[in-house]
């Protein structure tokens, strides 16, 4: 890949969030390690997946990308421009070419903005459009582009329906013209007949317009429905990455094994005949990850030696790369799974694990 | 005879100055022993409802109408007093709810959770009591389960909280299990043992499952009989490789042509349906998919359409339903006969 196809390169990016405790004196007993270490680029005009279980950094991971989230340590270049480093002005103009969508849009549309007030803020603020009728233009044809009538305008958002108020989240986006869109879950809170008119509308989107997206979802069917790559998280990690087709056909972590071995099929003949592979007990709380591998109390096919104390780097095996020791081993047959005994995971901040997470204090960095 | 037999069940909810909503509106569909029953549909169509009228459990309130019959081995669940209702909830039918979080009471332990279901159904106590509420959840998979017990549901996970619903729902041997999204909230490895799990029950205890949930996948999975649901109507019934294979009911083709797969192939396109539920809100008189129907006719407005039970046996409310492969659509007349 030259350089000039990559949008996005994300180097070692780290958040760590402190766990506080006591009254007066707020002690940092600990940290969650949201995202710890990660490497990716984007290239232009395609499509990055990410997925994960909840808890497993895939939201911090984006909207750290975005400066949204100030990250503890790493580079995220965009375009070339750095923006870790970038002061607060010139990082909000950048702000325009990089744009996000939520998973609910009920919650992340002001209730008492109307649609052209919502779709004018962010243009006013960039300074797009000469006057009023020139912004109106603008809007208007968003509103073309995301299949919405011109009498939206002057509706509020409660009077749409879910999917209808996706595709307003998504004309916040579009109406600055960004060239990155990250969509943070943005079809999971929709029904599945909807699911698939949002999906099928970014599809087209990044189609016209040359958009790069990177899609956040826990829903491995729809990432790879719209992805060209797909990054699998497990504890702020990214444990696989590779191109869609291949990460179905060869799944090589054994993380990723058993995440598309759990994913239903809407086939009774597929569904009859697939092997799963049932994974022990719960994801591992991030406050206290464990040693080596992090997927090693879990994995039917962790071995004695390596992997509880050595934590694995991503590595190139053909077009994929994978962070598992045994990877090959493992793909070749030559190691078997075996029984794994589920472990007691403490929900956050209860029982045996340590402390309560609090809320870090910059308004609005709280996921 | 079916174990339990669902007859033109209509739930509607009034309120004054609003045209009343029918919610539930004329659904029939039965469970049999040991089988298990998908209830399918997107959000709003009345899956839910369905499952709390049978149970009895629709907050009482001015202007809720529940008609029809809900034979459960012979009694009509729909005029049993809260009493009796009360005996048989939990003994012969158990329910599991999709958020274990709000079904579980957060003040009190676990196992005293378990332990009242076997005190009120079984008579059991004290030591007795506490021994088989160990049983039940090392049944369900649950590690350590004396220590378990002791504790609050706010110190188990998501997948543990599920499972501890589960134990108390599986704690008398109950006839029919229904499970209202039991999965939804839970993360897709999780789901997976719990999908296992039940499967595992049904097949061991030969309860029967009524599951009522959004996913095809999950139904494809594990459900004998579908019955998808469309505006507060049983739209289509079939057993679940026919349903897969050649749906008939444009809903549910439409449903099938949404869902994005697995093993499909990168930029496949998907068809989605047009429209949403939430526009039709009541109900459109006639056919309630008819608004977003490719394969809408004349007919379909006026009156709804009956329900039309094909030579194959199963069963699909449509005036224009997909054409079997390799068959000329016959006459309407000749189909239902």
């Amino acid at each position: 890949m030259s350089e000039n196809d990559v949008l996005v390169e994300v180097r070692d990016l780290k958040v760590h969030f402190p766990i506080k405790r006591g009254v007066l004196f707020d002690r940092v007993v600990g940290q969650v390690k949201a995202v710890d270490g990660v490497d990716l680029s984007i290239a232009r005009g395609k499509t990055y997946g990410l997925v994960g279980e909840s808890g497993c950094g895939k939201s911090t991971l984006g909207r750290a990308l975005l400066q949204l989230t100030p990250p503890t340590a790493g580079e995220v270049s965009f375009d070339g421009v750095e923006l870790t480093t970038l002061p607060p002005g010139k990082l909000r103009s950048m702000r325009r070419r990089m744009q996000m969508i939520f998973q609910d849009p009920m919650s992340s549309l002001d209730p008492r903005q109307n649609v052209e007030s919502i779709l004018t803020e962010g243009l006013q603020t960039h300074g797009i459009g000469t006057d009023r009728t020139d912004r109106r233009r603008i809007i208007g044809e968003t509103l073309d582009a995301v299949g919405l009538p011109r009498w939206a305008l002057s509706r509020y958002p409660h009077e749409f329906s879910g999917g209808q108020r996706q595709r307003i989240g998504i004309a916040r986006a579009l109406v600055l013209g960004p060239e990155l869109i990250v969509a943070d879950e943005p079809v999971s809170a929709l029904d599945v007949s909807i699911q698939a008119q949002v999906v099928n509308l970014l599809d087209e989107l990044q189609d016209s317009l040359g958009l790069t997206y990177l899609v956040i979802a826990h829903d491995l069917a729809v990432v790879r429905h719209i992805s060209d790559t797909v990054g699998v998280m497990y504890l702020g990690a990214l444990v696989e990455e590779a191109p869609s087709d291949r990460l179905y056909n060869e799944p090589l972590h054994p993380y990723t094994r058993a995440l598309m071995s759990a994913v239903p099929v809407p086939d009774p003949d597929v569904e009859d005949r697939r092997e799963r592979i049932l994974l022990a007990g719960d994801l591992p709380s991030p406050a206290n990850p464990p040693s080596g591998c992090r997927f090693h109390t879990r994995c039917p096919w962790a071995q004695p030696t390596r992997c509880a104390d050595e934590r694995p780097v991503l590595r190139d095996i053909g077009a994929s790369r994978v962070a598992c020791h045994w990877a090959e081993q493992i793909a070749s047959g030559e190691l078997r799974p075996h029984g794994v005994s589920a472990q007691i995971v403490r929900p956050e901040g209860e029982g045996d694990a340590p402390g309560v997470v609090s809320a870090p204090t910059e308004p609005g960095s709280y996921v | 005879m079916a174990l339990l037999e669902v007859e033109d069940l209509s739930v509607t909810f009034a309120r004054r100055g609003q045209r009343a909503v029918h919610a539930v509106d004329g659904v029939s569909f039965s469970v049999d022993a040991g089988e298990v029953v998908g209830l399918v549909g997107e959000s709003g169509c009345g899956k839910s409802v369905t499952s709390l009228a049978i149970m009895g459990l629709l907050p009482k309130q001015p202007g809720l109408r529940v008609g029809g019959k809900a034979v459960f081995d012979g009694t009509d669940l729909l005029q049993l007093d809260d009493r009796s209702r009360r005996d048989i909830r939990g003994r012969d039918i158990a329910m599991i709810f999709q958020d274990p979080l709000s079904s579980l009471n957060p003040v009190i332990p676990i196992g005293l959770q378990v332990t009242e279901v076997l005190a009120r159904h079984r008579g059991m106590k004290g030591e007795t009591a506490a021994k088989e509420a160990a049983a039940l959840l090392d049944r369900v998979g649950i590690p350590d389960p004396k220590r378990r017990l002791k504790e609050y549901p706010h110190q188990l996970s998501g997948g543990m909280r599920q499972r501890a619903l589960i134990a108390m729902a599986v704690a008398c041997q109950p006839r029919l299990l229904i499970a209202d999204e039991p999965t939804t909230a839970l993360d897709v490895t999780i789901q997976a043992q719990i999908l296992e799990l039940l499967k595992e029950l049904v097949r061991d205890s030969g309860t029967a499952l009524l599951m009522i949930t959004h996913d095809l996948g999950v139904v494809a999975g594990m459900v004998d009989t579908v019955n998808v649901l469309y505006g507060g109507r049983v739209v289509e019934t079939a057993r679940r490789r026919p349903l897969f294979r050649q749906p008939r009911h444009p809903y549910t083709v439409g449903l099938l042509g949404s869902v994005p797969r697995l093993d499909a192939g990168r930029g496949e396109k998907l068809n989605p349906i047009p429209g949403s539920v939430r526009d039709l809100l009541p109900w459109p008189d006639g056919c309630a998919f008819a608004p977003r129907c490719a394969r809408r006719i004349d007919e379909c407005v006026g009156e709804p359409p009956e329900l039309v039970h094909a030579h194959d046996g199963r069963s699909y409310r449509c005036v224009n339903p997909e054409p079997l492969p390799g068959m000329v659509p016959a006459p309407r007349e000749e189909e239902s006969a």
